[in-house]
Order: structure tokens, then C-alpha cells, then sequence
């Protein structure tokens, strides 16, 4: 009942410009609110009293009313200071209605608006979040620019809040204060760099969005920012992904140098994923202009990125994605975006004429990308208007001379549509495909001539200008064309049309030497009833045929002359005085007189019939510029992109400490973690030192998947929350904990497995570390034994490309752990990604026939199967043909080893290279894996053997653990032996030796000169350790594995490499 | 972003009006009325309007046009896709989404736009967030409240979606019948020429999900034939690089309604056309015309084609017609000039007929061109590109859900050039 009351007073609120009639006829029919419209004033005060009331309903019906004359539109200033005294109310949904209002009216009162400040400033400071948030929105959106400080200050408290959204809501609240007080954009710019480095996915977006408002010209502040912005991208809510592609284009722009520079041909080269030191990328810069271009690794991570997102509900993000590589990505590539928006073709119609004109500009460019998908352009007779216009230019874009009998088959249904402006537009498109086509060029003139015949007006005259684009293109052939056009000017009244008649007439009266003549007679006949573009072209025709053929027209010439001379538009006045003057000079003739001819009858260039869209290439894609072909108000140019590519140093992140994380090691972290969590208070140093371990795990490795980083993020929000024992967080940490235990549920035969165990790790590892390094490590070797039972089965199922494998593939550089607030961290510990892989040679490019082939090992986890070792093989055609269906063919295996192949590679072109991952599960021997490969008929037999290090991979675990495996592993197991060191005896080069042979991670530990590492092999998972104490001149050096042929061989590398400098 | 929203209604009446930023004064519209004017029906305004200070991007669904009036540059498709996920978002909370509906809650309406956007750029979108922060209009609560004379209509604390990883779903979902259901749903849009051949055929598809579930359901659905999908798009729950991988779809499912997926399968693909049009339309000079249209199934799998309905619109110049139907109803619409004939069930043994004369307005020439028919039809329990679920399995939690699929083809946008 009391709806029924809200709904009546909304609807009588109606102001006057609805219908008259039935504000009355209501009323009528109400006369309970009746009442309230005898006057403003004493309606007012009906509601002022409710407002004053206290009985909460009261207070609430009056708030609605009042919410329902704020969302008409309707004045309820003169409420003001009834409404703000409310703003106290402890009712949840008054207090938030007052909000309402007061955002909307106070501006409109000021000083009575400031009396509500003081509650707001309160609010900030509840424990409730939501209240926090809700006051700062509020506080914000007053717009009274008095308290701007307080804002400042409410901002700059809220973007250290514990609560996300609270910072979210500083984020949205930063470009409000902006809009109030430009003058405070040095200070905002300070809240924005803060609020970027934030890392959590809700605030991201909104952030991002500040930036963009303030200070999008200050691109230096994204550098830090860049990888983990490119890494949350998948997690990022809808709207915030759109704003961070857009502006994470702008700033590729800058960054990066152009993919498409080598080739213009739009035949790319292929990046590599690989990864390679900072040195060598340098170099690549240096040389790029001798060596193939070389994308920069944060240019991959962002089109990778970014990729899955194409598959996204939301059409403004695929747009978004779709214009990053049209923009950014090498045109090879830029082609996966067509599907999906071709998708977005089946979405309302509002979002298909935005899409639609997107592809347009697209396709007055690139051709190629969308000719497969002709048919999804193909017209709707239930299609609106602007929609048909679009898929016309679309088809005529798209037109090329293999598919032009088809389109032009359709233009001709097209022709007869009942819509007339339509049809003359689809004219026009048969017109444009004429002049690009050379050989349908005839077809096209004879169906024009064809439609002249046509009842329909306008469809004749469009058909008209578009015969005389083309004939004037081509002359000479078309005599009778002229002649039959000539012959309809009578009927033709469409203006236009028939101003083209008499151009063409004109131009090429020589051809019509007894019908011109003629024509203008007629012409001269009708003149002053002729439109203005006509007259124009009467008068150009008689001059025209007055040098030509002077005999005959020179009176009727003068005649038109003499009729323009009073008609009452002064261009034509002008223009007939110009030509007389060129044409009949006086005694003293003009100098010009002598060149009439040449003036008149020069020549004309042919028009160009080109695309509409052409011209609005230059503005990004997706944009409200590029839709309206105007510049906006806020539009960002797209810039274009640098010659050299800046320092890409500049993304990187400090690096802290190193810590090699290990897979399996993740499966149990969650207990640990909340165990630590509670019984450590985190220190703000601490956090800090996390936030710096994250950014390094970005930055030694792009090949982290959002997902884990996101997870990180979240968790990091768990673990404030529950130090801060805030009374929601319980809820929420037991909402995360069920999430986390469902996923390990499920996902035990995914890949994604493999990776989410991962994510957690490094967070694990800090709290375990900081912490007093408990022994827990022992367990995690049995559970990672589990993990391998339950892994993927030989990878049968798992069939992935090298670009999602990368993105797949944690690196197991990955986590890194802030062990060096350890008590004593005496040991320095080197991080391994400092060492180049190796690279091998698999096949020469003499005995491939001209494809070539080297492979490196990534030491990372293979993501076909955790028992595989990862190999990263590099293709390169030498060849000056293209290769076809490169794959893997027959495998000779010892039992027990078996290979995950790379999927099979269509075609390369000369001088193309590649690269894919492969798996080989060596079994923890050392003997080859030998199979062939395959391009096209030729087949090689190659083999592969792994160096004894690479089959290891880094197992974490303390120096207590490292001590007591040590002891198990003694006598047989044990390998040792001496040698003189060959390189400085500092803790860098020993690692650097010990890393570059193999794939371990050193133990954190005490002693001085004493270097322990410890791993497991890949295949069985059994223990590998390593120490090397290092004396005056000579290092001593133990490896304990059970396997004793790993073990001795593994000595015997070890050896050579720290002896030989 | 976002500065102020109108809605309007057909006659040309702001009926709401909410501003995230500064106050901009109603009369931005009169450059709406403009374009519209010159529109010749409301599908034709262009959804991007250029005024000299601001731009107003709308959409029209309903018979409402939703104005967003933006002053700066920002993704038109933002603003649009925005707009339409504020329709569905009533429609969501009030079942459907016109003028007398948003006129009877303007409270939680207003709330609703209070909540969707901060300055201009989205807060709180999901449907899960927002239902916790504003309670939808239930018949229930209105009592209790007016009794108790409390008011529950809006949360005092923030929904826990907003800060988790999966804001779709809320916590503590608790149901006594646990059931799964999902709908896949085949649209054809097709378009036939004059002698019946195909000129372009495509598949659109969807699965619509019903999904009563307790607690924290982890679901994986695989099909028999997942390749056919050659593009598709995921609500955010669905973990796309399983789906990239493995071809499953995996997922933490959104309580209640939802899409979890759409698919296209382009006109690269054959597709398989269930129905035919035999027609014969002619005009004569003076006398008007003749019009024969027959239906008849084509491949339809042996499944029945039922709901059947036939479009056509006829040109300006045709006054009326004079048909007969062998079967279901049809009737003549004399302002729009379209002729609807709800056919019903195609009856093998006896394809429906519609046949009869047209009058055309006398003096006038007659129309050069053949209407293009719309055809609708429906196929229950076939999906036209043959997809097919294999299994769906849950994680997570202990019961056995009720599971059910179902398959339904529509036409599309089919189209009959005559």
C-alpha cells in the first residue's frame, strides 16, 4: 500500500510539458495527494513536517517523495535544510536517500550543505567499510568547493585504507576533487602514483580511470606499474579491462617501436617468446635496424594478455582489445580479432553501428583480415538505417575482383529495396567497386545504365552521378552512354543529376557533336526555372560548346550569359561574368581569352572513389572520436611510435632477494599460511618487502599467469584484514578458504592445476621464512609425489600452443621470497635467472634442407606434464621457399621416456622463425630422445640429450632440512671431490658456476664460504643436493643423490665448471 | 565518464533523470527529439548523437530510449554496453524493464543508478553485489517492514562478492532442492533468395543456466563435440583457459539465472535450413496482385517445426489484403503494412497455405520489388549444429544436484527473399 502511494506521488509529478490534460485527470483520481498540488509551498510543508517527524516511516515516505521529484527532475532545493538534518538519521535506507539528495542539490547550497560535513568526517573513521565508502562518495560528490582540503585529506586517508573498496572509492573520488580545484593536481598526482601501485583487481580499474582523467600525459608513472597491470588485466572487472587497454595501448605507443616496421607488406616476422638477459635485449636494440625485429617482451606480455579477452561478454572489452591490435600488434597477428567481433555482430543494434564503423575503418586498410567473413556483412531488410549504410561501405571495402560477382549479386538485390536511400547508397557502392575493379568496371556501367530506367527518381539521379564518376574515368568507350543520357535530361528532375548530365555533355561534347548543341537549347529554354547547381552547369556547358563548336552556340550562349547576369544568386552572376569575359571577349580582350580552350577543356583528373572511413584512421579505434570523425573533448592522440625504443629498463622492479619456487611445494600452503598469518603480526616493513617480491616475481618472469598474481593480491587483502581483525574479514577468509579448497578439488587433472598451487607460493615461502623456518618441507615431498600421480595423464589430453603454453608455464624463477630478513643472512644468495640458458643446435640448416633448428631448455616446468623436462626448440627457415606442416614424426624412445610434441606448424615463410614448446620426459637418464622431424616430405632424424643439470629442477627447503637429508644421503649416495676454483671465489661467480650447470636453487644458510643447493630430478623426483665449500684456493664439492650415475656426473660438471674460468 | 542519464519514453516524455556529476539541465534533450524527428522509426536513431558541448549516446529498448550524456572521450561501446546491463539489471530486479514499472520502484531505481555508478564509472554491477546492497521489491518484506516499521530495503555492510574473487557468487547460498538446468539454445539466422538457395547461413547459440545450487558449487560441463564452437564468448565465471586447453567448460556458478556462454558458428559452416517458402507474389497494373505462400519442413532431424509465424511486410502502396489461410490465423496491420500469419505447427501430411489477393491503392505504380518475408520458427529438443553435452560434474560440495539439459533452435534473423 504505502508503493502505491510512492507510485502515485511519482506520477504526479509530472511536470507540464507531458500531456496537459492528464496531470488534471490524475489528480482527480488521487485525491488523497491531490492536496499537495494546490500549492508548491503547501506541499512542501506537508513534507517538511514528515521530515521533522520522528517516526522513521514518516521520515522514509517523505525521503521517496522527495527522491521521486529529484529523479523527475523537478525542483526540492527549498527542502534543503529539512533534508540535511536527517543526514544524522540511523536508518539505513533514509540516511542513504539523503545522500541522494544531497549530492544532487548541494551545490545549489552551500553553506547549508557544510553543516553536513562534520557527520561525513565522522562516517570516515567507522569501522563498517561500506560507511566509509559511502561517506566518501558523498563527501566527494558535493562539489562545494570549500572543503576541498577536507577532501584532500579524506582521499589521501582513504587510499591507505584496509578495505579495497574504500581505496576504490578514493580512486573514483580523485577525479571529482580534480574537476573542482585543478589547482591540487600536483597533490592528486601523488594519491594516483599510490593508488597504481595498488594490487588488488577492484582498485586497478578505477585507478587507471584517475589517471586517465588527471594526468594522462605523466606515462612515467606506469612504467613501474606496467607487468602487473598486464598481469591483473585478466581478473580486472569488465569496465576497468576497458580503461587499462586503452590506455596501456597509448602507452605501447610510446614505448615499443613499431612491429610492422621491417615489412610493409603485412607479413610480419614471428617473435619468439624466449627469454633473454637485459644485456641482449639492449643489443637488440642497438642493432635493430641490421637484425629482424625483435619484440620487446612487455609488448608480448600485453598482446598475450590481453588476448583471452577477446572471448570476453562484454563488446566494449573485445573492442578494446580488438583496437590493441590493430594498433599495436603485428599485422600477422592482428587477425584473431576478427571472429570476435564478428561476434559482436549478433548484439544489439546500438552496439553492431559502434562495431560496425570500427570495421569499417579497419577494412579501408586491411582487406585480408575480414574477406573470410563477407557473408556476416551481408544486408537485413530489418536492419535500421545507418546499420545498412555501414555493412554497404563494409562490402564495397571488402570488394576485391575474386569476390565481386557475389557482392555485386547482392548489390542488385539490394538495388530494389523499397528504402530509397538505401538503394541510392548501394548505387554508389556498385559505383566505387566499378572505378576499384578494372574488369567489372563494363558490367557495372551497363547495370547502371540499366537502372536509369528505373521509376524511382532518386535512384535514377544517383545512378546518374555515378555513371559520370566513372565515364569521366574512361571517355573514350562509352559514346551511346553519353548519348543516352543526353537523351534523358528531360526526364530527369533530380538536380544533382542533372547538373551531371550536363557536365558530362559538356566535357565530352566532341564525342556528341549534333546532340550538345541541341541540349543546350533546350537548357537555355527552361533556364530560369532550373535550380542553382543546374544553372551553374548550364552556363559552364555553353561556355564550353561556345570553344568548341563557336558557329553554332555562340548567340545561344550569349542568350544563357545574359539570363544569368540578372538572376538573383550572385555565384551565378559572378560566374556568368567570369565566362563572358573568357569566353566573348570585348575589342580589348583579356589576356586569358587566348587560353579558354586549354582552361575549359584541360584535362580533369578522375575522382577517387574512396571510402568515407579512410580518413578516420588516424584516430584510435573504439573511440567517440573515431565514431563521430571529430576530435572530442579529452580525446588522446594515439601517438605514433617511436624510431628507437625508449630504455625498457624502465619496468623493471627491484630486485630483492631471489627464491626459487617449486610446484609441488604449494600443495599444502594454505594451512601454512593461515597458521602464520595469525601468529605473525606484520610489520609494515614486512609488507613492504612483499610488495617488492611480488614486483620481481613480475619481473623475472613475463610468463606468469594473471590468475596467480591476482590470487596473491586477494590474499594479501585476507591477510590485512585478519591482522586487523575487522569483524567482517572472518567471513571472508572463510569464504576464500572454501573457494580455494573447491578449486584443488576440481582442478586435479587440469593444467591450471599445476599453476594455482603455484600462485600461492611465494607468500607461503615468506611467512614461512620469516617465520622460524620450520622443517615443514619434509612433508611437502610426499604430498608432491601425489601430485604427480594425479597430474596430467602423459599430457594426452593437454594440447596447447607455445603462446598459451608460455602464459601457462611458471616459471620456476617465479616466486621469490624475502628470506633475507632472515636472522642472520649471511650467505649471499644469486638468483639463477641471471644465467643464459644454453642454446643447442638440434638440426643444421645444411642437413634440413634450409630449416634449422636450436632448442634451449627453459627450466621451467613443462606444462604437459610435471615429469617432463620443458624445451624450448627455435625454428628458423633458411630456406628461400616456404616450409610446410612442420611437426614431429616417429620417436625412438628408451622405455619410460616419452615427448610432448609441439603442435603442427602450417607454413613458413622464407626467412621466418619460430619457436614451441616441447615436453620431454627423459626419465632421470641421460640417454637421447631421438625422433624426426617432419617439413613437408623431407624428415630428420634428430636427438636431443639433456645435459645431467637440466633434469633437475630447484626444490626449496631450509638449511635444517638440507642438513638432514644430507645425512640420509651419506656413503654410496655420496659423491665428492676437490678442485682448484678458477673464477673469483665471491658468492656470485660460485652460484653463477653452480646455476649455469644446473637447475637448483640455493639453500639459504649461515656459514661463510659455504654454498649449499638443493633440487630433485624432474623425472622421479628424487633429492639432488649440492654444497660447495669453498677454502683458501680450491672449493670443495659434495653431491649426494641416491641415483649415483646422476650424482658422479653431475660432480664431474660441477668440477670443470668452477675450475675453468 | 557516465555524466547524466535520461529516459525517455515514446511520447517524448523525460520520465527520470539522474546526474553523477554537475546537474545538466534537461533541454540536452531537445538535440535528441531532433534526431529522432528525422528518424523515420525509432530503431533509426543513430546511438550517437554530436551536440556542440556534449555527447548523448542511447539505446532504445522497450519503447524507452536511455540518453547517457558524456562530455568527454570515452568508448562509445562503454557507454552502451553500459546502458543496456542498466536495462538488464531492472529487468533482472523487477522481471522487466518499462516505463510503468520504473515508475512504480523509482525508489529502488534511483538506488539502483546511485549504486551502479561513482562519478561516472561503474561500481556496482554484478547483479549478485547489487541484490545484497539493495534488496529487490518483494510482497513479503513490504509487509514485514510496514509491521515491524523497519525498513530492510537496503545492507549496512558490503556484500562479501565485491571483495572476493568471484563477485558473481555469494556465500551461505542454501536450497532444499538442488537443481541444475541449462538451456542451449540455437538461433539460424539465415537469408534464402528467391529460388530457395541459401545466400548466407550462420548459428548463433547460447546456454542459459538455472542454477539453484548450495554452498560453493565447483561445475565442469563437456560436450561430445566441443570443436564445433569456433567462437565463442564466457560469462566471467567460466575459467577460459580450460577452456582453451581442454575444451571444458569449468566453472563456479552465479546463483540463479544467467548466460553462461554464447556461441557463433559462421557462414563458413553449413547450416542446415529446417524450413522452405514456396510463394508466388505478383502485382498486376490496376487489379492489385496475387499472393501464394506455402510452408514446408526441409531438414528438420524428424523433429516437428512448431511455432510458426510468417512476416511480411508489404509496400506503402498496398491498402489491403484479402487471404485465406489453410491453417492458423493471419492478420493485416494497415499503418505498418505487415501482414502476420501465426501458422502454429507445420503438419507434413498437409503443409499450410496462405493464399488470396492484395489491393493496391488505385493510380498507384506497382511496387518493383517482392517483400522479404520474416519466418520464426521453433525446434524443441534438436541444437542445429549438432552440439550435444556430454556430462556435467560437480566439485565441492557433498549432494547429488538434479541436473537437466534441454535444446531448443530458433530462427533468428531468417530471412525469404521473394
Amino acid at each position: 500500500m504505502a508503493g502505491n502511494g510512492f507510485q502515485t506521488s511519482y506520477a504526479n509529478d509530472k511536470p507540464p510539458s507531458s500531456t496537459g490534460s492528464g496531470e488534471a485527470a490524475e489528480m482527480s483520481t488521487d485525491p488523497a495527494s491531490s492536496s499537495f498540488f494546490t500549492s508548491d509551498f503547501k506541499r512542501h510543508e506537508d513534507l517538511k513536517a514528515m521530515l521533522d517527524s520522528n517516526k522513521d516511516t514518516q521520515k522514509l515516505e517523505a525521503m521517496k517523495r522527495i527522491i521521486g521529484m529529484v529523479a523527475k527532475g523537478k525542483d526540492a532545493s527549498d527542502l534543503f535544510p529539512a533534508v540535511v538534518k536527517n543526514v544524522v538519521s540511523k536508518n539505513l535506507e533514509i540516511k542513504k536517500l539523503v545522500y541522494v539528495y544531497l549530492t544532487r542539490y548541494a551545490e545549489e547550497q552551500q553553506d547549508l550543505a557544510l553543516l553536513s560535513i562534520s557527520t561525513f568526517q565522522r562516517a570516515l573513521r567507522d569501522p563498517n567499510q561500506l560507511i566509509r565508502a559511502s561517506a566518501l562518495r558523498v563527501l566527494s560528490s558535493i562539489r562545494v568547493s570549500v572543503i576541498t582540503p577536507i577532501m584532500m585529506l579524506a582521499i589521501k586517508e582513504a587510499v591507505m585504507d584496509m578495505s579495497p573498496y574504500v581505496r576504490k572509492t578514493a580512486a573514483h573520488a580523485i577525479p571529482k576533487l580534480y574537476s573542482l580545484d585543478p589547482e591540487v593536481k600536483d597533490q592528486l598526482i601523488e594519491v594516483i602514483e599510490r593508488l597504481l601501485g595498488d594490487k588488488t583487481t577492484l582498485v586497478a580499474g578505477s585507478a587507471i580511470q584517475a589517471f586517465e582523467e588527471v594526468c594522462p600525459e605523466r606515462i612515467d608513472l606506469i612504467h613501474k606499474n606496467y607487468r602487473k597491470l598486464c598481469n591483473l588485466l585478466v581478473d580486472v572487472e569488465e569496465w576497468g579491462q576497458v580503461v587499462i587497454i586503452n590506455m596501456l595501448t597509448r602507452y605501447s605507443r610510446t614505448q615499443f617501436i613499431s612491429p610492422n616496421q621491417a615489412d610493409g607488406q603485412g607479413d610480419a616476422d614471428r617473435p619468439f617468446y624466449e627469454d633473454s638477459d637485459k644485456e641482449d635485449e639492449e643489443e637488440e636494440v642497438s642493432e635493430m635496424k641490421k637484425t629482424p625485429y625483435m619484440m620487446d617482451h612487455d609488448h608480448r606480455l600485453l598482446l598475450r594478455q590481453a588476448k583471452p579477452l577477446l572471448n570476453s561478454r562484454n563488446a566494449a572489452v573485445v573492442m578494446a582489445v580488438g583496437q590493441l591490435y590493430h594498433h599495436c600488434a603485428p599485422k600477422a597477428e592482428a587477425n584473431v580479432m576478427a571472429k570476435a567481433l564478428i561476434r559482436l555482430l549478433r548484439s544489439q543494434k546500438e552496439i553492431q553501428y559502434v562495431v560496425l564503423s570500427n570495421v569499417a575503418t579497419m577494412t579501408s586498410r586491411r582487406k585480408g583480415m575480414f574477406e573470410p567473413h563477407l557473408k556476416s556483412f551481408y544486408i537485413r531488410s530489418s536492419d535500421p538505417l545507418h546499420i545498412k549504410l555501414l555493412k554497404l561501405e563494409i562490402l564495397t571495402n571488402l570488394a576485391t575482383e575474386s569476390n565481386i560477382s557475389t557482392i555485386l549479386r547482392e548489390f542488385q538485390t539490394y538495388v530494389t529495396s523499397p528504402d530509397k536511400d538505401f538503394a541510392a547508397a548501394t548505387i554508389q557502392a556498385i559505383g566505387r567497386c566499378a572505378s576499384n575493379i578494372a574488369e567489372v568496371t563494363d558490367t557495372c556501367l551497363n547495370g547502371l545504365v540499366h537502372l536509369m530506367s528505373n521509376r524511382d527518381e532518386s535512384v535514377v539521379a544517383e545512378s546518374v552521378v555515378v555513371i559520370k564518376k566513372l565515364l569521366q574515368m574512361r571517355p573514350s568507350e562509352h559514346k551511346d552512354i553519353i548519348v543516352h543520357m543526353a537523351k534523358m535530361v528531360d526526364k530527369i528532375t533530380v538536380p544533382m543529376a542533372r547538373a551531371s548530365i550536363l557536365w558530362l555533355i559538356g566535357e565530352y561534347s566532341e564525342r556528341v557533336p549534333k546532340i550538345a548543341p541541341d541540349v543546350l537549347r533546350k537548357m537555355a529554354k527552361g533556364f530560369i526555372n532550373e535550380e542553382d547547381i543546374v544553372k551553374l552547369q548550364i552556363l559552364n556547358l555553353a561556355a564550353k560548346l561556345c570553344i568548341t563548336n563557336a558557329k553554332q552556340c555562340k548567340l545561344l550562349c550569349q542568350y544563357v550569359f545574359n539570363l544569368a547576369k540578372y538572376d538573383q544568386n550572385y555565384d551565378i552572376r559572378d560566374r556568368s561574368r567570369f565566362l563572358r569575359q573568357l569566353i566573348l571577349p570585348g575589342e580589348n580582350g583579356s589576356a586569358l581569352a587566348k587560353y579558354a580552350k586549354k582552361i575549359f577543356l584541360a584535362t580533369k583528373p578522375a575522382p577517387v572513389l574512396e571510402s568515407k572511413f579512410k580518413d578516420r584512421d588516424h584516430y584510435q579505434l573504439g573511440t567517440l572520436s573515431h565514431l563521430l570523425n571529430i576530435k572530442c573533448h579529452g580525446y588522446q592522440e594515439l601517438p605514433e611510435w617511436p624510431e628507437v625504443a625508449p630504455d625498457t629498463s624502465v619496468r623493471n622492479v627491484e630486485v630483492v632477494m631471489p627464491y626459487v619456487a617449486k610446484t609441488h611445494h604449494a600443495q599444502h600452503k594454505k594451512k601454512k599460511e593461515t597458521k602464520s598469518f595469525y601468529s605473525e603480526s606484520e610489520s609494515s616493513q614486512e609488507e613492504e618487502t612483499e610488495d617488492s617480491s611480488d614486483e620481481e616475481e613480475d619481473e623475472s618472469s613475463d610468463e606468469d599467469s594473471g590468475s596467480e598474481e591476482n590470487s596473491d593480491d586477494s590474499e594479501k587483502d585476507l591477510s590485512k584484514k585478519v591482522s586487523d581483525s575487522d569483524d567482517e574479514s572472518d567471513s571472508d577468509d572463510d569464504e576464500s578458504d572454501s573457494e580455494d579448497s573447491s578449486e584443488e578439488d576440481s582442478s586435479d587433472d587440469s593444467v591450471e592445476k599445476i599453476v594455482t598451487p603455484v600462485k600461492k607460493q611465494p607468500k607461503t615461502k615468506t611467512k614461512s621464512a620469516t617465520t622460524t623456518t620450520k622443517p615443514a618441507t619434509t612433508s611437502s615431498a610426499d604430498l608432491l609425489l601425489d601430485l604427480d600421480d594425479l597430474g596430467p595423464s602423459g599430457g594426452s589430453s593437454v594440447a596447447v600452443t607455445p603462446a598459451g603454453g608460455d602464459m601457462l608455464t611458471p616459471t620456476l624463477a617465479t616466486g621469490i621470497s624475502n628470506i633475507s630478513i632472515q636472522d642472520t643472512p649471511v650467505a649471499q644468495i644469486i638468483p639463477p635467472s641471471t644465467v643464459q640458458p644454453k642454446s643447442y643446435e638440434l638440426l643444421n640448416r645444411m642437413t634440413g634442407n634450409g630449416l634449422s633448428i636450436t632448442y634451449q631448455f627453459t627450466r621451467t616446468v613443462s606444462v604437459f606434464s610435471p615429469k617432463m623436462v620443458s624445451i624450448e626448440l627455435k625454428l628458423t627457415n633458411n630456406s628461400d621457399d616456404t616450409l610446410t606442416n612442420i611437426k614431429i614424426g616417429d620417436k625412438k624412445l628408451q622405455s619410460g621416456m616419452e615427448i610432448q610434441e609441439f603442435p603442427e606448424i602450417g607454413s613458413m615463410t622464407a626467412g621466418m622463425s619460430t619457436s614451441c614448446l616441447i615436453g620431454i620426459n627423459f626419465n632421470d637418464t641421460i640417454q637421447p630422445a631421438k625422433f624426426t622431424i617432419c617439413a613437408g616430405d623431407n624428415k630428420h632424424s634428430v636427438s636431443i640429450t639433456a645435459p645431467v643439470g637440466e633434469l633437475i629442477q630447484p626444490y626449496s627447503m631450509s638449511h635444517a632440512d638440507f642438513n638432514t637429508q644430507q645425512g640420509k644421503l651419506s656413503g654410496m649416495n655420496e659423491n665428492s671431490g676437490k678442485t682448484v676454483i678458477g673464477v673469483e671465489k665471491d658468492a656470485k661467480s660460485i652460484c653463477l658456476c653452480v646455476h649455469s650447470v644446473a637447475n637448483v636453487i640455493q639453500v639459504p644458510g649461515s656459514a661463510e664460504n659455504v654454498y649449499r643447493f638443493s633440487g630433485k630430478t624432474v623425472g622421479t623426483g628424487t633429492m639432488v643436493l649440492m654444497s660447495v665449500v669453498v677454502t683458501d684456493d680450491d672449493a670443495k664439492i659434495t653431491v649426494n643423490c641416491e641415483k649415483m650415475v646422476i650424482g658422479s656426473m653431475l660432480l664431474k660438471d660441477l668440477k670443470t665448471s668452477i675450475a675453468k674460468s | 565518464m557516465i555524466h547524466s542519464l535520461f529516459v525517455i519514453n515514446n511520447t517524448g516524455d523525460v520520465f527520470m533523470e539522474k546526474h553523477w556529476k554537475s546537474v545538466i539541465n534537461k533541454s540536452i534533450c531537445d538535440y535528441f527529439f531532433e534526431a529522432q524527428g528525422k528518424a523515420s522509426c525509432p530503431e533509426d536513431v543513430c546511438p550517437v548523437i554530436n551536440t556542440p558541448h556534449h555527447y548523448l549516446i542511447n539505446i532504445y529498448r522497450n519503447s524507452l530510449y536511455f540518453v547517457a550524456v558524456v562530455t568527454t572521450e570515452v568508448p562509445p561501446l562503454f557507454v552502451l554496453e553500459f546502458l543496456h546491463r542498466i536495462c538488464d539489471t531492472f529487468e533482472d530486479y523487477f522481471n522487466e524493464c518499462n516505463e510503468s514499472v520504473l515508475k512504480e520502484h523509482y525508489v529502488i531505481v534511483y538506488e539502483i543508478l546511485d549504486e551502479m555508478l561513482d562519478n561516472g564509472f561503474p561500481l556496482a554491477v554484478e547483479s549478485n553485489v547489487l541484490k545484497e546492497l539493495i534488496k529487490p521489491p518483494n510482497f513479503l518484506r513490504t509487509i514485514t517492514d510496514t509491521v515491524t516499521g523497519k525498513s530492510t530495503g537496503v545492507s549496512g555492510i558490503l556484500p562479501t562478492g565485491q571483495l572476493s574473487n568471484i563477485p558473481w557468487r555469494r556465500t551461505g547460498v542454501k536450497y532444499a532442492n538442488n537443481e541444475a538446468y541449462f538451456d542451449i539454445i540455437e538461433e539460424i539466422d539465415a537469408i534464402i533468395d528467391k529460388s530457395g538457395t541459401t545466400v548466407t547461413a550462420e548459428t548463433q547459440g547460447y546456454i542459459d543456466c538455472l542454477i539453484k545450487l548450495s554452498g560453493m558449487p565447483d561445475l565442469t560441463l563437456t560436450f561430445v563435440n566441443a570443436r564445433l564452437l569456433d567462437d565463442v564468448s564466457f560469462h566471467p565465471c567460466v575459467r577460459f583457459k580450460r577452456w582453451e586447453n581442454e575444451k571444458i567448460l569449468s566453472f563456479v556458478p552465479p546463483d540463479g539465472h544467467f548466460r553462461l556462454m554464447s556461441y557463433h558458428i559462421g557462414a563458413q559452416n553449413m547450416v542446415a535450413i529446417p524450413v522452405y517458402l514456396r510463394h508466388t507474389i505478383n502485382y498486376r497494373e490496376g487489379s492489385g496482385g496475387r499472393f501464394d505462400v506455402t510452408v514446408g519442413p526441409k531438414q528438420t532431424m524428424g523433429k516437428t517445426v512448431e511455432n510458426v509465424v510468417l512476416e511480411v511486410p508489404f509496400p506503402k502502396t498496398v491498402l489491403n489484403v484479402t487471404l485465406t489461410a489453410s491453417q492458423g490465423k493471419y492478420s493485416f496491420d494497415p499503418v505498418s503494412k505487415i501482414m502476420t500469419w501465426d501458422v502454429g505447427k507445420i503438419d507434413t501430411a498437409k503443409l499450410p497455405n496462405i493464399r488470396g489477393n492484395i489491393t493496391i491503392q488505385t493510380g498507384s505504380p506497382i511496387p518493383e520489388s517482392n517483400p522479404v518475408i520474416n519466418v520464426q520458427f521453433t525446434i524443441s529438443q534438436m541444437a542445429v549444429s549438432g552440439i550435444k553435452v556430454n556430462r556435467l560434474d560437480m566439485y565441492g560440495e557433498k549432494y547429488k544436484p538434479f541436473k537437466g539439459v534441454k535444446y531448443i533452435t530458433r530462427a533468428g534473423k531468417f530471412q525469404v527473399r521473394t
